[in-house]
């Protein structure tokens, strides 16, 4: 079906993938995947974490070198490994990382690769009229001797966009442009999107989001563990079907039993807390989580979800306003003191701050009752009680390893995320905060640990979800607030609000009001 | 280029890369001999002879080492936690000159007394000399690389300025040299005549106990932990600063004993050339022994013998004993080379 | 003698530029080495390898410039060792920093030994002499000061602009600063980060080589054991007090040579008697420190600063 109307399009190819294949030792990330790209289309490449996105761009940037297959960009081949082929035959990348010098102006960042090293000038004039020139015919609004790390996370990536456009691409890819930004900030890029397009550039645009993904696109490819299963119109299919495709199964949202809200165990009122750099900090928010309910915390990355985190996991004080479990304020709020209290913390980043990548299972997953008995006594360690401990968490949270002496970094994301669950779950704790716990993680183990959040709800405890999925949120939470530049929505109990309004909510709207009527 | 971690070494290649180190190592020297118009063969003959050739020559090694030891453990410890220390050297200073102050007939105590509180009091010093830079690097984030490195300086011409000062011994001639130590703070020998003081039976128990410290211990734990990862220790709790801090005060007290035992074991008084060095030769010895605590023994051994072997080599064919501290050098750049290449391939892209 | 009559003598500004230069060599090539990224540990040996080297090349008969290209060559070679290790390889930048520190000092020695073994004072050269720029050398104070040194210190200051231009001017500088502070920004680009950070390590350690030369061809005429003292740390700390800039490193270098200079006069006075000269010699590393603490705060770290980079890796 889609081939026919392949056939039909007489626009002229610009980018072509043949036969993509690419392996890291055993794992396949690119199966034999080949795609193409006309003039003036918009194509969405669609998949999970690890389907092989990033791999198969890298391989069309020459980071990386194909085992097998040819990358041909104007009807001409790339040569393999050569990083500046692809830049030089007009394709542009904007990484979901940006690749941006944070202490360097946006017109250093821009020029930065564009003259040959050697050239002894800058030409900044002319740079910077060039950059005028772009920012207006795309409407791309940024001051070019700005300083880009005080710029908002929208402001940085027109950066990026501007440098490819800098360099005269023709072909831009964007990497999950979307997961930083507002819903406003989404549509001015779409705008901004639609334009480049209109001139004639053809666009990727890589996401895991469907209804972004049917918004923008003209066609979609889906990958799914380094394969390429299906490619259609997009007018021709649904939602639905895609995310049917993407993980290769109907997806099932779990189901749910009514919660039984009890008493607050955890208040928190009016806290404030410092920024910390472009994040913002908590804005006089007040708080509270029940027993037995699941609160979910929705909201666009960057908005003051980590400063909650850190708050409540003790590793920030609040400026102002209490912190109080079961009407006990703690003034003096560490994470041991939270570990004791019974609060269950599973960290954003599990490579970064939930595990020691050298320390074995064992030593991980005593990381934070360490000082306790049995584990330890008058500072003097007992390996065997730990050990012990966790073999029982291998057990119980089914972590697949060899055993508990192996180096953490050996595991899979999922089974990592399993021991970091036995870690927090195994003492019982009454109040979780599970930050991001599905991010990168395969079906399977997403399905996993949200059956155990679910489990410990019902057995009473009260969790907070923090997540940018808006979906993930929507399915498990009791009750949903919204977070905006650190200040706190109104509860929304499940049911009573769609994704739209919650959007509205998440770009910042509403707030002001709600002040006015608190007030 | 690229380098991509490896699961599981083989064995084959966490011995062979090490073991090719070493051979590098003693390539490169032997081509340095044959620059100085040496035969090799005899020079790297002499070094060995000279380090383990006679009883006289083991025993040198052994005391060389004991010095060694003991800095070899303040690095390796403080290291383990990512503190950068490189002060050993004015640490081990200040071990030594509580020994010649209070040692020096200050403290008249029988000998099984005194000698426990001068290495106590010694150890005391060298953690508050550590501590100094270890507080600005939790207060201020002042790096302690620098900071160490620079109050080596200061605190060398600070003995020095003592040593022709106060401390300076009358009857030394006018040499800037301490009076000698009385004989209850002088550590005993081992074994009735043969030349090995208890400095180094000391020196075995600290690399135990360090060893215990490290393995048995929360503290040791902690600063495993604070070292491989400071972002999730302090995630999980564990009190980053004041892990630094304890760190600080055992890397120091460590050095300190490296003084102590150098000053009251064998030379008996406190001049300016008591150290020549074994502060930053720990460095070597701890890097070698991939800090650990046992195994810093086996490496001051090592690097303790090849000072003694080339001094002896030097003063028998007349090849410079630079070439023991260039051997080190080198051995040190490889090893640390041929460690991370037991962990990554390089994969070219 | 009164302070402010020594602050006022042209002799006390003279010496103290003269002690700033050889710090002002050293500065700049750490300075290129950390803006790039790469934390370099070796100055000191370096340092002591070029002081070496220089006076070895013009004693041997190579002349004065050509001792300075020898010292220059040498300082690349440790420098292409350091890089070598830290770069494509990512080893610890302090102990392979420290390493090289080790491995060139001792090479040094054992040269020096090699070359002269028997004598018990070193040999000396004609050293690089006091050069007056006319007419601007007759200016009251700043006269003899800036303008009657030798060839070396103006290399000094000449290089200071040169520096600045290029980080600041050109697309090599951009590239540079950028592979300290986000590597993958450069690769994106399809600029090579190991290509320019390995670069700014062999030039920036050629640099620490002419500082060291400076000591044995300019301000002495003869090469001793222990001549460099703790310089290069010292300039470690200076990179940091000025915020990593080259010009407010040279600001930072002549602040402190001043000092330098002055606890000479003031050692050398009445004042100075009664204090051990210890004191005076412990004052620039006391400064050094106190200038870390000073700018700990305020510094703004090249933000990829001892972060290795490895393709690929997120």
């Amino acid at each position: 079906m889609a081939k026919q109307d392949d056939a039909r399009d007489d626009r002229p190819i610009v980018l072509r993938l043949n036969q993509i294949t690419k392996s890291f030792g055993k794992l396949i990330a690119n199966d034999a995947v080949s795609l193409s790209l006309r003039r003036g289309e918009v194509i969405a490449l669609l998949g999970e974490n690890g389907a092989g996105k990033t791999t198969l761009m890298n391989i069309l940037f020459g980071q990386y070198t194909a085992d097998s297959g040819s990358v041909e960009v104007f009807a001409q081949t790339m040569p393999p490994g050569n990083p500046r082929a692809a830049l030089d035959a007009g394709v542009g990348m904007v990484h979901q990382h940006f690749t941006l010098a944070d202490h360097m102006t946006v017109l250093e960042n821009v020029t930065l690769g564009t003259h040959s090293l050697w050239k002894t000038s800058l030409d900044k004039v002319k740079t910077r009229a060039k950059i005028i020139r772009l920012a207006d015919e795309f409407h791309l609004q940024v001051d070019p001797d700005a300083i880009v790390g005080t710029l908002t996370v929208g402001e940085r990536q027109r950066v990026e966009i501007l440098k490819a456009l800098y360099r005269d691409a023709r072909i831009l890819i964007l990497d999950e442009p979307t997961a930083v930004l507002t819903p406003q900030e989404t549509d001015d890029l779409f705008q901004t999107l639609r334009e480049a397009v209109d001139l004639g550039l053809s666009i990727i645009f890589i996401s895991h989001k469907l209804h972004e993904v049917m918004a923008i696109s003209d066609r979609v490819l889906i990958l799914r563990h380094g394969k390429l299963v299906a490619q259609e119109r997009t007018r021709d299919v649904d939602k639905h079907q895609l995310a049917a495709l993407m993980v290769g199964s109907e997806v099932t949202a779990p189901k749910v039993a009514p919660a039984t809200p009890g008493p607050a165990l955890m208040s928190l009122a009016r806290v404030s807390t410092p920024d910390q750099g472009n994040a913002p900090g908590l804005k006089d928010l007040t708080l509270d989580l029940r027993a037995g309910q699941i609160t979910g915390l929705a909201g666009v990355s960057g908005n003051g979800q980590a400063a909650l985190a850190d708050l409540i996991g003790g590793l920030i004080q609040p400026d102002t306003g209490t912190l109080t479990l079961k009407d006990t304020p703690h003034p003096n709020w560490t994470p041991r003191e939270a570990v004791h209290s019974g609060v269950g913390r599973i960290p954003e980043d599990r490579h970064k701050t939930g595990t020691i990548a050298e320390f074995d299972l064992t030593e991980n997953a005593i990381l934070e009752t360490y000082r306790d008995a049995p584990f330890s006594r008058r500072g003097w360690m007992n390996w065997g009680r730990a050990e012990a401990f966790t073999r029982e968490v291998i057990d119980t949270y089914d972590v697949r390893c060899p055993g508990p002496g192996t180096r953490i970094r050996l595991l899979s994301g999922g089974n990592m995320q399993k021991l970091i669950l036995g870690r927090v779950l195994e003492s019982g704790p009454q109040i979780i905060l599970a930050n991001q716990p599905v991010r990168g993680l395969d079906i399977g183990a997403v399905n996993y640990v949200h059956s155990r959040l679910l489990d410990a709800r019902d057995k009473g405890a009260a969790v907070l979800l923090i997540s940018e999925d808006l979906d993930e949120i929507m399915a498990l939470s009791d009750v949903i607030h919204v977070i905006s530049e650190g200040r706190l929505s109104p509860e929304f109990p499940r049911g009573t609000m769609t994704p739209a309004e919650l959007g509205v909510w998440m770009a910042g709207h509403g707030f002001d009001a709600e002040q006015a009527h608190a007030s | 280029m690229r380098l991509e971690p490896i699961a599981n070494p083989t064995v084959a290649r966490s011995t062979l890369l090490p073991t090719a180190a070493i051979a590098t190592t003693v390539v490169i020297a032997s081509l340095l001999a044959m620059v100085a118009g040496a035969n090799p063969f005899l020079v790297l003959g002499e070094i060995i002879k000279g380090a383990a050739g006679s009883k006289f020559a083991l025993l040198e090694t052994l005391n060389r080492a004991t010095p060694l030891i003991f800095t070899g453990l303040a690095v390796a410890v403080a290291f383990r936690a990512k503190l950068w220390n490189i002060g050993a050297e004015a640490q081990l200073y200040a071990g030594a000159l509580v020994t010649v102050v209070l040692g020096t007939g200050a403290l008249g105590l029988p000998s099984w007394m005194l000698l426990p509180t001068l290495a106590v009091l010694a150890m005391l010093a060298g953690a508050v000399v550590l501590l100094i830079p270890a507080l600005l690097k939790v207060r201020f984030g002042v790096d302690e690389v620098v900071t160490t490195l620079l109050f080596n300086f200061i605190f060398l011409l600070f003995i020095s300025m003592l040593l022709e000062g106060p401390l300076k011994d009358p009857m030394g001639m006018g040499w800037p040299k301490s009076a000698r130590l009385i004989p209850e703070a002088r550590l005993p020998r081992i074994f009735d005549g043969l030349r090995l003081h208890w400095g180094f039976g000391l020196a075995l128990i600290a690399a135990c106990v360090v060893w215990v410290i490290e393995r048995r211990t929360t503290l040791g734990y902690e600063m495993r932990a604070v070292g491989l990862n400071r972002e999730a220790a302090q995630f999980a709790g564990i009190p980053v600063n004041a892990v630094l801090i304890k760190t600080a005060l055992l890397s120091g007290g460590l050095a300190a004993l490296a003084g102590f035992s150098e000053a009251s074991g064998l030379k008996g008084n406190l001049t300016l050339d008591l150290s020549p060095g074994f502060g930053y030769t720990g460095i070597i010895v701890a890097m070698l022994a991939l800090l650990n605590p046992l195994a810093v023994v086996a490496a001051a051994l090592f690097v303790a013998g090849i000072f003694v072997g080339a001094d002896s080599m030097s003063r028998a064919v007349g090849v410079p004993t630079y070439l023991a501290d260039i051997m080190l050098a080198t051995a040190l750049l490889l090893m640390v080379l041929a460690i991370m290449l037991t962990r990554f391939r390089i994969v070219r892209e | 003698m009164d302070l402010i009559d020594i602050l006022l003598s042209a002799s006390f500004w003279t010496a103290a530029i003269r002690i700033a230069s050889p710090l002002i060599f050293a500065t700049l090539g750490e300075l290129i080495c950390e803006r790039a990224g790469v934390l370099n540990l070796g100055i000191e040996g370096i340092m002591v390898a070029g002081a070496f080297a220089g006076w070895m090349g013009a004693y041997s008969g190579l002349g004065l410039w050509g001792g300075v290209c020898v010292a220059m060559a040498v300082g690349m070679m440790f420098g292409l060792i350091h890089s070598l290790l830290t770069v494509p390889f990512g080893l610890s930048q302090h102990v392979v920093g420290l390493g090289v520190t080790l491995l060139a000092t001792s090479m040094t020695y054992y040269a020096y030994r090699l070359a002269l073994p028997e004598v018990t004072s070193p040999p000396k050269i004609d050293a690089f002499q006091p050069f007056e720029i006319p007419l601007l050398s007759d200016i009251p104070l700043i006269g003899p000061a800036l303008f009657s040194q030798t060839p070396l210190t103006y290399l000094a200051f000449t290089l200071v602009g040169v520096v600045w231009v290029v980080l600041y001017r050109t697309p090599l500088g951009l590239a540079l600063r950028a592979a300290g502070e986000n590597p993958a920004a450069v690769a994106a680009q399809g600029l090579s980060v190991t290509g320019i950070r390995m670069g700014a390590v062999i030039i920036g350690s050629g640099l620490m080589a002419v500082g060291g030369a400076f000591l044995t061809m300019s301000a002495f005429d003869s090469f001793f054991f222990e001549m460099v003292n703790g310089r290069g740390w010292i300039c470690i700390a200076l990179v940091v007090f000025g915020a990593w800039k080259p010009g407010k490193a040279l600001l930072g270098a002549i602040l402190f040579a001043a000092f330098d200079a002055l606890q000479i006069r003031i050692q050398q006075s009445p004042l100075g008697a009664d204090i051990p000269y210890q004191v005076f010699l412990m004052m620039p590393y006391f400064l050094s420190i106190l200038a870390l603490i000073v700018m700990s705060r305020r510094a703004e770290v090249p933000a990829a600063l001892m972060v290795p980079f490895n393709k690929g890796e997120r």
